[in-house]
């Protein structure tokens, strides 16, 4: 995926691209007030006097915002600054009460870090990229406005005013709209890994400015341009697409890129300018007098290193250790709820040889059921332990992989366990050679032209004996030991 | 350091603070008398010495998260010049 080029009528193109992700932080309160945090309340009832900026009200931090962006900093391998230090973004708009939005310019929390992307995780053999991160700071949310409502005004909610933002910065490292979008997936998971945002996109919890710009190979950074608040990873891509496009079609028409702010239309396709004032970037930055710097103690970045996660790239090697295969590795690390339910299938499973099994169980097995039933692995029917229990059953020999998918589509519909369905009804597979032989006997003797045949060398034929004793056991015959016994009464 | 009209008037706009050419002139001497005497400052040598983040020795304290704030509605519009159906109302602003 380096390789990709936009071939111009002057040769190809290169694109280089960066992205600041906007990621809502988890936590109950807002970053400077004890205001609620959660999606989809009544306009304004979750404003405090802090965030609607009355006179005199004085932001404290919350200490779980702060370390929550030490942890994703953590987690992304990044430098951490025991020092930082709060400033003030200065600028106005209706949403924004203050005057000012409370940024970190000078001292982010969290300094250089990387993110390993491969464009395909579930090919072993995609590529496998690293992507510089330039910095994490903590910022709070502006509020949002609705203009569709009123003939001549815009109505204000500040409910978001003040929620804690987590702003992951990264290098100018991604070459293709293709690495972007693995970036963001990457990006999002580990978020979702670690807690510290919900990933939930449609919702606005992550959001993303996209910096694009063009050059021919080897040349110096072309003029990038800022497409911003684009809020989904298709989008995201299609923006890229399209900038660089319009790019090179201005640069081959003989014109510059002006440095500039756009906005993406993803109803058109197209990216269009956001015509502001030209000093409206002008931000006047200072250091915010009203909060000391945040000093972070040994106890607290311990505190916040032991409570990480296991992380996903450290799973999906776990997993490739225990014989899973490279496809079902990546499925089951691609979100956090997944591979929490295939751990506690594993450890109630207690086999680690029967790994594979149990991951190809989950994902043709439980997805698939899933998917029938449009539930997520969250609202299971069949609990890990369950899912485990029945995969014990396969490897002892009770169930044949037949027998399994029946008694799974019970589990699905009733919740109940495999033991308990395999008795009630009689669904265990027989393996008793006497049973087995009698059932063989009626069989060739019902069938006595075919087995002529096959002993005429007809060796296909075998399949068909093999299912008409199945059949005549309802599924139930130990499918080696009803080969061996057909073999040799056939023989 | 010493700002010109022109960047009285920047600033001024930038603060959305309405000042007349009249009183923009008087201000340029004025802000240029504090910018001179702030720039004083400039003289002393302050080689090898740290800045000074606060002038008491503190640090900042973290907040527990929890709600304990919000659900005051009406308090919050309560100076609003204009608020509709729990919004506060603005002219209209769309770029």
């Amino acid at each position: 995926m380096a390789n990709y080029i936009i071939e111009g009528d002057t040769g190809p193109w290169e694109l280089v691209i960066g992205l600041e992700v906007h990621a809502q932080v988890t936590s109950n309160a807002k970053l400077f007030s004890g205001a609620a945090t959660s999606f989809g309340a009544e306009p304004n009832a979750q404003v405090s006097l802090v965030d609607a900026a009355m006179p005199g009200m004085l932001p404290v931090v919350n200490g779980e915002c702060v370390k929550q962006a030490v942890r994703t900093g953590l987690a992304l391998g990044a430098e951490i600054h025991r020092w930082s230090r709060f400033d003030r973004k200065n600028y106005f708009y209706a949403d924004l009460p203050q005057g000012y939005q409370i940024s970190q310019l000078y001292h982010p929390i969290v300094g250089e870090g990387a993110l390993e992307v491969q464009a395909d995780e579930k090919n072993p053999d995609s590529a496998v990229r690293s992507i510089g991160i330039e910095r994490i700071h903590l910022e709070q949310d502006a509020g949002k406005l609705i203009h569709d409502q009123h003939p001549t005004m815009s109505y204000v909610d500040l409910n978001r005013s003040g929620v804690a933002l987590m702003e992951i910065v990264s290098k100018p490292d991604m070459r293709s709209p293709e690495e972007a979008g693995a970036y963001v997936k990457k990006l999002r998971s580990i978020l979702r890994y670690v807690g510290s945002c919900d990933g939930n996109m449609e919702e606005g919890s992550m959001r993303a400015d996209v910096n694009v710009s063009v050059r021919k190979a080897n040349a110096p950074f072309g003029t990038r341009c800022e497409i911003k608040n684009v809020n989904s990873v298709r989008f995201i891509q299609a923006a890229i697409e399209y900038e660089a496009r319009r790019q090179i079609e201005v640069l081959e028409g003989g014109g510059a890129i002006v440095q500039e702010t756009r906005l993406f239309d993803p109803d058109r396709g197209e990216t269009r300018s956001l015509r502001s004032k030209e000093d409206a970037h002008d931000y006047r930055y200072f250091p915010d007098p009203d909060l000391l710097p945040i000093e972070l103690s040994d106890e607290f970045l311990s505190e916040c290193r032991d409570s990480l996660p296991e992380l996903p790239d450290a799973k999906r090697a776990r997993y490739a250790g225990l014989g899973v295969s490279a496809y079902n590795a990546a499925v089951l690390t691609a979100e956090v709820e997944t591979a929490r339910y295939f751990d506690a299938a594993l450890d109630a499973l207690a086999r680690p040889e029967l790994a594979n099994d149990a991951a190809n169980w989950v994902v043709a097995e439980l997805f698939g059921a899933l998917n029938r039933i449009g539930a997520n692995v969250e609202a299971s029917p069949v609990a890990p332990a369950q899912a485990a229990s029945l995969l014990r059953l396969v490897a002892d020999g009770t169930l044949s992989k037949t027998l399994a998918k029946q008694v799974a589509e019970v589990m699905f519909e009733t919740g109940g366990d495999p033991e308990k369905i395999v008795e009630e009804r009689g669904l265990r597979q027989t393996s008793d050679t006497g049973a087995i032989e009698a059932v063989i006997a009626q069989v060739l003797a019902a069938n006595e032209t075919k087995v002529a045949e096959y002993r005429g060398g007809k060796d296909k034929l075998f399949g068909f004996f093999v299912g008409q004793t199945m059949k005549a056991m309802a599924g139930k015959g130990n499918p080696a030991v009803v080969n061996e016994l057909l073999k040799k009464a056939l023989g | 350091m010493s700002v010109d009209l022109a960047q009285v008037k920047k600033i001024a706009t930038l603060a959305r603070i309405a000042v007349s050419d009249r009183q923009a002139e008087a201000l340029v001497p004025e802000l240029n008398n504090i910018l001179h005497w702030v720039e004083q400052l400039n003289e002393v040598d302050t080689e090898g010495v740290a800045p000074l983040e606060a002038v008491v020795p503190n640090r900042t304290r973290l907040r527990e998260d929890a709600v304990t704030d919000g659900g005051i509605r009406d308090a919050v519009l309560a100076n609003a010049p204009a608020a509709e159906h729990g919004f506060f109302a603005v002219p209209k602003v769309i770029e």
